[in-house]
């Protein structure tokens, strides 16, 4: 993002399927696409881009099983050893009653870790301004970005294949 | 891609476009709001301030002031307690379980559901709070910290401990999954604001929406990411209501001490959270005009919901006078007679009648596609839940081991106090909800608009 005067070529496209469809197209013609901007979840559109499948599911088992280390040792060490206390005659340790916290300290630091590694990998935080192809992208158009940097192809033909493939309009966009 | 039945009814009407979803959604977070908003609101406000008062007082000088005796100790702080994160259960509910079930009627009403499970549980971990009188050192008697008698930690045994981290779990993993739906439709507000020119309603925006671009990488890991927070909260929300209903089904006092307790618990936590759903959904699509949205088929899909909850929390009532019967433990027969024919049994066949002879009206095709009937069948629902708390809690109670000890519960205008400080705390909660944020989810409305919507002829 540092790098100044960056030459986009950006697509609009109307309809979720022309996208789709497009993407394939564009892609066969050797065209290297920077971003597709969407405004809703494409279902579909990640494998066309050839985008890898995310790894945060790892991350948010990682996470849960650290919670799940964590509350039982806690437990069992607080009880346990720290300060054994007799509570209605019952073992000092017992499995059973430290289920529960467990069980709530493993969903809880599962979904805050892997939230909060999603946000770093993502790049997202309060105030931060995305740089954005076209403000339509959020509303109901699917916006493509092409680096034309990254391409051989002239501007002209990436236009071409760009309207070729379904997209309304092509506009450029400098940074 | 995904294929839909024609036989699908379509769950979005008046041939909406993508744009209108935007359009129709994002414009009551961008006009002003109407007088009707600023009268409910003014109204929240004022029982809200009322109640800070009782609340205060409490604090003050202490639970003396409810109406508790040495017999019965618990009754209208943990009725409301519990009754206000059974409605806590719907918004999770509807995010994560019909997520996974891939229910797309889910969509246009998740997102308030979601809101209003966040109120709820607010409201109701306000009643344990209060009710330790010093909630400032509360702090050590519920959470493993170190502290002046050394290291004489919180008791993992106990279900009330359990409680706490099951509630403070519930809150904030229902928080987080609330707030990463809003992050796009923060988005949407923001773009729209920046093309109207309103600089100030941008930056807001701006700083909520975390700098969401909508880029197909980002949404990807979005999508992955509300999948396994759908899977996370799924056993979250049936182990919350779980771990509340062993508040009682762990102690001895007969009337409480039932196996029954988990499943039946979190049947009526879904039958009160859904009620409470529709009570509010019905009048926010009045309002708001989202009558193309959340259309007379979503209702009619949340009046089954209720009455497969509400059928099942009557099973759990007859199952547990059969066993009280068939157990023939004198006490347990005793409380369960008692209940039903000593001096509360006019809450009991208040309960009755409200959970499980009215959501049964609902088997009538024209009562649960009518407007007017499911508004006053969910309000019903949710007083014959609150009768159910009470009657559990205070019944089971008041006839102690010694007749000597017997006793009645009589609330003081504290008790009904607190419990008014929550409606105005949720209400309130609720319209600057309904003001701020976009109460629909945009962008997954938007990605059915497809499959689902009614086409224009």
């Amino acid at each position: 993002m540092s790098n100044t005067n960056e030459k986009f070529l950006v697509g609009i496209f109307d309809d979720e399927d022309i996208l789709l469809h497009g993407v394939e197209g564009i892609r066969e013609k050797g065209v290297k696409i920077h971003e597709v901007y969407t405004p809703f979840p494409v279902h579909g559109l990640d494998e066309v881009l050839g985008y890898k499948r995310s790894r945060l599911p790892i991350a948010a088992f990682l996470f849960g099983m650290t919670g799940t280390i964590l509350a039982l040792t806690m437990q069992i060490w607080m009880l346990g050893f720290d300060w054994p206390m007799i509570i209605g005659g019952k073992n000092f340790v017992s499995l059973p009653p430290f289920i529960p916290v467990t069980f709530e300290l493993t969903v809880l630091l599962s979904a805050l870790g892997m939230v909060g590694t999603f946000f770093i990998v993502s790049d997202m935080k309060p105030y931060k301004t995305p740089r954005q192809f076209d403000l339509r992208s959020t509303d109901d158009k699917h916006v493509m970005a092409v680096d034309l940097a990254s391409n051989q192809l002239s501007k002209e033909e990436i236009s071409r294949i760009l309207k070729e493939n379904g997209a309304s309009e092509v506009n450029e966009k400098n940074f | 891609m995904q294929a839909t039945s024609s036989i699908r009814e379509t769950l979005i009407t008046g041939g909406k476009t993508v744009r209108d979803v935007s359009e129709d959604i994002s414009r009551q977070v961008e006009g002003k709001p109407t007088r009707l908003w600023w009268m409910a609101f003014s109204i929240s406000l004022v029982l809200f301030m009322f109640g800070l008062y009782c609340l205060v007082t409490l604090l003050w000088e202490g639970v003396g002031v409810w109406g508790l005796n040495k017999t019965v100790g618990w009754a209208w702080d943990i009725t409301n307690f519990v009754w206000w994160v059974g409605i806590g259960h719907a918004g999770t509910l509807i995010s994560a379980i019909l997520l996974l079930f891939r229910q797309k009627w889910r969509m246009s009403i998740n997102r308030a559901a979601e809101a209003m499970t966040i109120f709820a549980v607010i409201c109701a971990a306000t009643f344990p709070l209060v009710h330790m009188g010093r909630l400032w050192l509360g702090l050590y008697w519920v959470l493993p910290l170190p502290n002046t008698w050394g290291s004489l930690w919180a008791n993992f045994n106990s279900p009330l401990l359990w409680d706490v981290f099951a509630i403070t779990t519930y809150f904030i993993v229902s928080l987080v999954f609330w707030y990463i739906g809003l992050i796009p439709d923060f988005a949407v507000i923001r773009d729209r604001a920046v093309r109207m020119g309103n600089t100030t309603r941008a930056t807001i925006y701006n700083a909520l929406s975390f700098g969401w671009d909508g880029a197909a990488k980002t949404w990807m890991r979005y999508e992955s990411v509300a999948l396994i927070l759908a899977g996370l909260s799924t056993p979250l929300v049936l182990s919350v209501h779980t771990i509340v209903s062993f508040d009682f089904a762990t102690s001895i006092v007969p009337g409480w001490h039932t196996t029954i307790f988990p499943p039946y618990f979190v049947a009526g936590a879904i039958f009160s959270g859904f009620a409470m759903v529709l009570t509010l959904l019905i009048v926010t699509r009045k309002v708001f005009k989202l009558e193309d949205y959340i259309t007379i088929y979503h209702i009619e899909l949340m009046n089954i919901v209720i009455i497969i909850t509400g059928s099942i929390v009557g099973i759990a009532y007859i199952t547990e006078f059969f066993v009280a019967w068939y157990g023939q433990v004198p006490a347990e027969y005793y409380a369960f007679y008692n209940r039903a024919t000593g001096p509360y049994w006019w809450a009991y066949w208040s309960m009755m009648t409200c959970n499980v002879i009215s959501p049964q009206l609902f088997w009538w095709k024209k009562l649960r596609t009518n407007i007017v009937a499911t508004f006053i069948l969910s309000i019903i629902v949710n007083i014959g839940m609150w009768f159910e708390r009470f009657v559990i809690i205070v019944t089971s109670i008041h006839r102690d081991y010694l007749p000597s000890s017997w006793s009645m519960f009589y609330p003081t205008m504290y008790d009904v106090g607190e419990y008014i400080f929550t409606f105005g705390l949720f209400f309130t909660a609720f319209f600057l909800f309904a003001k701020f944020f976009p109460v629909i989810n945009m962008a997954e409305v938007k990605s059915i608009i497809k499959s689902s919507s009614e086409k224009k002829h």
